[in-house]
């Protein structure tokens, strides 16, 4: 089956943008294709007229440290983040979730980008920049501009993009200083299809002493119909020692105040549920570890 | 149509190609390079896997234009000058090449690993590998390979083949023989169907049912015909003999007439100039249906309120009752001091072949070489293929030429007919050849499958462990049509008391029709269900009495002597015990005093699990079982041996011409095999049921006897010297101190007008049909796996950790093969229990993507350890007998038990549930009795 008609290698981001309003509606952005082709394979799409490929605009694939932030063009692969040493050191947990995508032959062509704006509310990588509290460059509208990541989302596999038109450029993260870290962790079952019955990233700054948590930022997922932040449990958190007491009263907050449901051939909501308390104990001392040691080593990478 | 310049394996191309292409068909189709295979066009599967500026990509979905100005690897560029690459020696080496579908995607994956990491941990293959799919290997010998060939690219020499203890090797049979065809396989040189083309090519597709169960009130073609391109619309109504066809029975439609039964039925098909107008004119067919309440399920069929499936079959949804009585069970229960009964459930399953089927049609008269309609399709039954297709043809069956390919697996799913009668009847109706490949979606909607069961089974057994009685039923979902329902669920009933003295028994198997795909063959043959039931409910009845698992096993072991449940006297080769001992030597280890069956380490629960199982070898029940073979040698000392029987990567090429090398004294690689061809080979009978290494293996080896005697004759007389004092070595012929080449002696055998040519016809030891007493089967294999389970205690998740295996093969022919067919049938044994089910939704698959339907990846592969037993038996060539399906059938419940010793939670549904799982143990429930399509 033909799954388009023309393919466009644009080299700027103005291009792309002249090639997307020539179709107008009839042609899509595409990156890595992992999730658009199979869209269209299975009939969730039909064909388009052409595709973008976005990933020869050197914008869109540049990996940037602008002081303590780091710019990711939405072109790059899952392989290059989890390949690279800074991203190791000062975002782990963007990492470990782009490292559990798929497998080699996805990672290398899949792209941050792509997985955000597919939408998921459980998109591995998407679940980590909400934690790192990234922002979007984008396109929307022919207006450019800066957004908080979480403003994205709109639905499951909805966002303020539309694919026909508008574009993601570049992704901005705030790199780990001293005393800040983070983790990700997901929870599979081996039958059926590989979406995360629960994933979890945890940001961490701890205070001065190293003994409390100053700050932290939790995305866990999927609980809602888009990426959510767990505020109460972050609340349960913050201000407090890192201590077996916290992770207890966090599994509390997490327990009263997220409600995740029941997905067919997935998991249980009670399952799920007590996937929070495990993700929970997995996820806030590791990241709470690597802030106070200020070492990291990514864990999981290409296994989970 | 627009330029892409490339560089494919070092030579720059430039080639105006559609921009539509993916890189997958860009090689395949516009440049013939077809080592590259398509295994599910979904970016799952990884077997397409090609380097695109050395980083290896899933090319199935990789847009060719994404490639532009990048230099791309395949498999056809690796090895240099004529000499494989260091990965694909040691691929033939390390017998990791079974099919060989996966191969090229494996090796290229291998490849780019170890151009970054010369000197990869078995974590690091994992995870270079995690989404490369092999269904045949078990991936152990896959991690040899890489590990060997890593070793002697950092230029310290190949690792070894780990050789396993077999008895005496002779100087063919017993060596580790690479099967002929593996350099083919390693290099991208093998045709498979798919990658056959000829010219003037029409493609084919099947227009399918749109519901589960409806009547057809018209159909109507007439748009699809006018759409430009389209050159033959067929249906029911277009086909010139019997619109019907079947293995055992002949219930199944070549194309739907006034009913579909199942999601899968064919109610059209069409020939046109290219896929996508094929694909079109699917949609311009339009079929009125009437839809009918859905059979969904085996139980619900045998309810006087369900719908008939087959409204002429004599006993309604019943497909068949069979039955096993032996003693009295009453009387046996009354003896027992321990009774426990219990219900276990298996779902379908799917053999997720790597090859989606295929098949080519060629008509009549097309050119020199196809003065027949010819119908190439890789087959386990090749001539029962053209026995079908004539009769839906009306047509002799001797104006048909079967051509078996390549198969890229089959594990029982190629034993029906898939698209050889629709091509037939394309091709004679168009005049031109016409392939007919199918999606994986399509593969996974229309064979036939593994049954579903609902067993309950009751197990009773004196204090002092003998075993009393076993009463069971057992309800088996036949689906639509009845395939091989009849044998696969006799065999299911047979072996239901387990590999064990049972005095009493009493077993009854209902199988019904349903609308759900047909269930057929599938490597282990229904015993995988029943062993499920049996070997836990031995571990229960064990416990009850407050025995050990092994002790239990060991007391009730069919021994030489004993008499099955069918009233079959084992006189010979029965080497349970023997399996039994190593398995739980091994087990045990060292210091057996301090062996627990489960134990506690932090967070994580370990458990050791035990079963037994055997397996009959060949068709039996009083069946014919019957194999042709024909052995010619030439004059250069070489020799052909030919049978129709099929090698779908289970090694049979390998195991026939050790045979034929062992009898006419010859070196392996002097000898060919010809397979499958229905004009050129005679009739080895189906695939099936551990067969063919017994019975054409016998063929075989008779045939190569009969010529060599005959060159014997001709030789003595020649030389003057006593027909006994001749020995045939090493492609001569000696007698003391004068030596000719066997080559000679076929000259002279020339010149006396005789062809050097012998065929034999084998038939196996006679059986008698169930319930007439007597041999139901002429032999049996028989195993015992122990697996250690880790359960993650937080999450329920069930890792398997290691599995030790022994089998009782009788003879091992070829100790490397064997070794495959023992690590891959615990891998799908494996999947079975873990990651596996085809989920159906009220006659609706929904497990119709290879991403809805795991099957166990390179990462979950537990440490093996296998030992062979080897207790010949006497007919069988050099002792041998059936290997293929008893390796694969006591995995799932050795897991099972293991899973209980480790958490005290037993699961009586396969796959096993790690949501239901955690939730037991957290309830503190001991039993589960879901799994997760309850998950809902
Ligand atoms: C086998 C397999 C396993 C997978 N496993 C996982 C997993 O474990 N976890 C997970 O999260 N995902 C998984 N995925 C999904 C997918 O690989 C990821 O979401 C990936 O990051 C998508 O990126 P892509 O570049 O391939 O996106 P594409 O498929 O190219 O695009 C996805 C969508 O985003 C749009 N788009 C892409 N880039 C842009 C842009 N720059 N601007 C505007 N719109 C854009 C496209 O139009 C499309 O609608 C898996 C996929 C496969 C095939
Ligand atoms: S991943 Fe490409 S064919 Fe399966
Ligand atoms: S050898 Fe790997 S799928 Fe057959």
């Amino acid at each position: 089956m033909t799954l388009w008609t023309h393919y466009h290698t644009p080299s700027s981001l103005a291009e792309a943008h002249a090639l997307l309003q020539s179709y107008a509606g009839r042609a899509r952005v595409i990156a890595g294709g992992t999730d658009l082709l199979l869209d269209i394979r299975h009939g969730h799409l039909t064909p388009p007229e052409a595709l973008i490929d976005i990933t020869k605009i050197p914008e869109m694939c540049s990996l940037i440290q602008e002081g303590d932030d780091l710019v990711i063009g939405a072109g790059v692969t899952h392989t290059r983040i989890v390949t690279d040493a800074l991203i190791a050191a000062r975002a782990t947990c963007l990492v470990e979730s782009c490292g559990v995508v798929g497998g080699p032959q996805v990672r290398n062509v899949g792209t941050l980008g792509g997985n955000v704006a597919h939408a998921l509310p459980a998109g591995d990588g998407t679940t980590s920049l909400v934690a790192l509290d990234a922002w979007a460059d984008v396109i929307v509208r022919d207006e450019r501009r800066w957004l908080p990541i979480r403003e994205l989302f709109l639905g499951p596999g909805q966002s303020l993009l539309d694919p026909t038109r508008d574009l993601l450029v570049r992704f901005r993260i705030p790199l780990a200083q001293e005393r800040e870290g983070s983790a990700f962790k997901r929870i599979m079952r081996p039958q059926g299809v590989a979406l995360p019955i629960l994933g979890c990233a945890a940001w961490v700054r701890l205070d001065s002493s190293g003994e409390r948590c100053e700050d932290i930022r939790l995305c866990i997922g999927p609980v809602d119909r888009v990426p959510v932040r767990a505020e109460q449990v972050e609340a349960a958190v913050r201000g407090q020692p890192i201590d077996p007491a916290t992770v207890d009263a966090a599994v509390a907050a997490g327990r009263t105040s997220l409600s995740p449901r029941t997905s067919k051939y997935r998991a249980t909501a009670s399952y799920r549920q007590e996937m929070i308390d495990v993700l929970l104990r997995r996820v806030l001392p590791l990241a709470a570890e690597r802030a106070r040691t200020g070492q990291a080593v990514p864990e999981g990478v290409g296994m989970e | 149509m627009s330029l892409l310049k490339v560089t494919v394996n070092g030579q720059t191309v430039e080639k105006d190609i559609p921009e539509s292409r993916t890189l997958a068909q860009f090689l395949r189709l516009d440049l013939g390079l077809t080592g590259t295979k398509i295994g599910c066009e979904e970016a799952e599967c990884g077997i397409c896997t090609v380097l695109v500026d050395g980083v290896p990509v899933d090319s199935c979905l990789y847009p060719a234009f994404k490639a532009q100005g990048a230099a791309i690897t395949t498999i056809e560029g690796l090895a240099q000058n004529g000499t494989l690459h260091p990965l694909q020696r040691a691929f033939i080496e390390h017998g990791a090449v079974q099919c060989g579908f996966c191969t090229p995607g494996v090796i290229m994956t291998a490849k780019a690993l170890l151009e970054q990491n010369p000197n990869p941990t078995d974590h690091d293959i994992k995870v270079a590998l995690k989404d490369t799919y092999c269904r045949c290997t078990g991936y152990t010998s896959i991690f040899n390979a890489i590990h060997s060939a890593a070793s002697e690219l950092r230029g310290e020499g190949p690792l070894p083949w780990k050789r396993v203890e077999t008895v005496g090797p002779l100087s063919a049979v017993g060596q580790p023989v690479a099967p002929p065809e593996s350099v083919d396989k390693v290099t991208g040189r093998a045709r498979f169907t798919d990658d056959y083309v000829f010219p003037g090519m029409l493609i084919g597709r099947t227009l399918r049912s749109a519901y589960p169960h409806a009547r057809i009130r018209r159909i109507d073609t007439a748009k699809a015909r006018a759409l430009p391109g389209v050159r033959a619309v067929l249906t029911h109504e277009d086909v010139p003999g019997d619109n019907i066809h079947g293995l055992i029975y002949d219930d199944w439609p070549v194309l739907a007439a006034d009913k579909v039964r199942y999601m899968g039925d064919a109610v059209a098909i069409v020939a046109a100039d290219d896929a996508d107008t094929a694909e079109r004119a699917l949609g311009l067919i339009e079929v009125d249906y009437e839809p009918l309440p859905v059979v969904y399920g085996p139980e619900y069929a045998n309810t006087p309120e369900a719908p008939l499936v087959h409204e002429d079959w004599p006993t309604g949804n019943l497909l068949k009752h069979i039955k096993v009585r032996h003693g009295d069970v009453e009387q046996g229960f009354a003896e027992a001091d321990v009774i426990i009964e219990r219900t276990y459930r298996t779902p379908t399953i799917e053999h997720m072949f790597m090859e989606p089927e295929c098949a080519i049609g060629v008509p009549a008269g097309y050119d020199a070489e196809h003065p027949k309609l010819t119908i190439y399709v890789g087959s386990q039954i090749p001539y029962e293929d053209r026995r079908q297709t004539a009769r839906a043809l009306g047509l002799p069956e001797d104006q048909i030429r079967v051509r078996g390919t390549l198969i890229g697996g089959g594990f029982g799913g190629k034993e029906d007919i898939a698209g050889q009668i629709h091509v037939g009847l394309l091709a004679q109706k168009t005049g031109r050849p016409v392939k007919m490949l199918y999606t994986r979606q399509e593969s996974l909607l229309f064979h036939p499958k593994r049954h579903a069961t609902v067993i309950r089974i009751k197990t009773g057994a004196r204090r002092d462990g003998t075993l009393t009685a076993v009463q069971a039923e057992l309800y088996g979902d036949g689906g639509a049509y009845a395939s091989l329902s009849d044998k696969v669920m006799t065999r299911a009933t047979t072996h239901a008391t387990g590999p064990y003295v049972v005095p009493n028994a009493k077993i009854d198997c209902y199988v019904m029709y349903t609308n759900n795909p047909p269930s057929g063959a599938f490597r282990g043959f229904g015993v995988t269900q029943s062993a499920f039931a049996v070997e836990q409910n031995m571990d229960l009845v064990a416990e009850a009495i407050g025995m050990d698992p092994v002790e239990f096993r060991r007391k009730n072991a069919q021994r030489v002597g004993a008499t099955t449940a069918t009233g079959q006297l084992l006189r010979e080769s029965v080497g349970l015990l023997e399996t039994l001992e190593r398995v739980d030597r091994d087990m045990r280890g060292g210091t057996p005093g301090s062996f627990r069956w489960g134990w506690r380490e932090g967070n994580k629960a370990y458990g050791w699990g035990i079963a037994c199982a055997y397996k009959n070898t060949g068709l039996g029940g009083g069946a014919i079982d019957r194999s042709v073979a024909e052995v010619e040698v030439f004059e250069d000392s070489s020799a052909e041996v030919r049978t129709s029987s099929a090698d779908m990567g289970q090694g049979l090429t390998a195991v026939l011409a050790q045979v034929t090398a062992e009898e006419l004294g010859l070196p392996v690689a002097r000898v060919r095999v010809l397979l499958s061809d229905t004009d050129l080979t005679p009739d080895g009978g189906p695939t099936t049921a551990s067969r063919q290494t017994y019975v054409s293996g016998n063929a075989a080896r008779h045939a190569a006897i009969t010529m060599r005697d005959a060159l014997r004759a001709v030789v003595a007389e020649r030389l003057s010297v006593a027909p006994d004092e001749l020995v045939f070595e090493n492609g001569r012929v000696r007698a003391n101190g004068t030596a000719v080449e066997l080559g000679e002696a076929v000259r002279w055998m020339r010149e006396e007008g005789r062809e050097a040519r012998a065929r034999y016809q084998y038939d196996a030891p006679a059986t008698q049909p169930l319930g007439t007493g007597g041999d139901m089967h002429f032999a049996f294999s028989y195993a015992t796996q122990a697996a250690l389970v880790e359960v993650d205690l937080e999450t329920g998740a069930v890792r398997v950790v290691k599995v030790i295996a022994s089998n009782d093969v009788g003879r091992a022919i070829n100790p490397r093969t064997l070794e495959g067919q023992v690590e891959g049938g615990i891998s799908m044994g494996l999947g079975n229990a873990l990651t596996e089910e085809y989920i159906i939704e009220n006659g609706v698959p929904w497990s119709t993507l290879f991403a809805r339907y795991k099957i166990p990846s390179i990462k979950h592969t537990p440490e093996i350890v296998s030992h062979i037993v080897e207790e010949p038996t006497a007919d069988g060539p050099f002792g041998a007998k059936g290997v293929g399906e008893i390796t694969s059938i006591n995995t799932t419940p050795a897991i099972a038990n293991a899973v209980y010793h480790a958490t005290g939670v037993r699961v009586f549904c396969n796959p096993i549930d790690q949501d239901a799982l955690l939730r037991a143990l957290k309830a503190g429930a001991a039993e589960v009795h879901t799994t997760w399509h309850d998950v809902r």
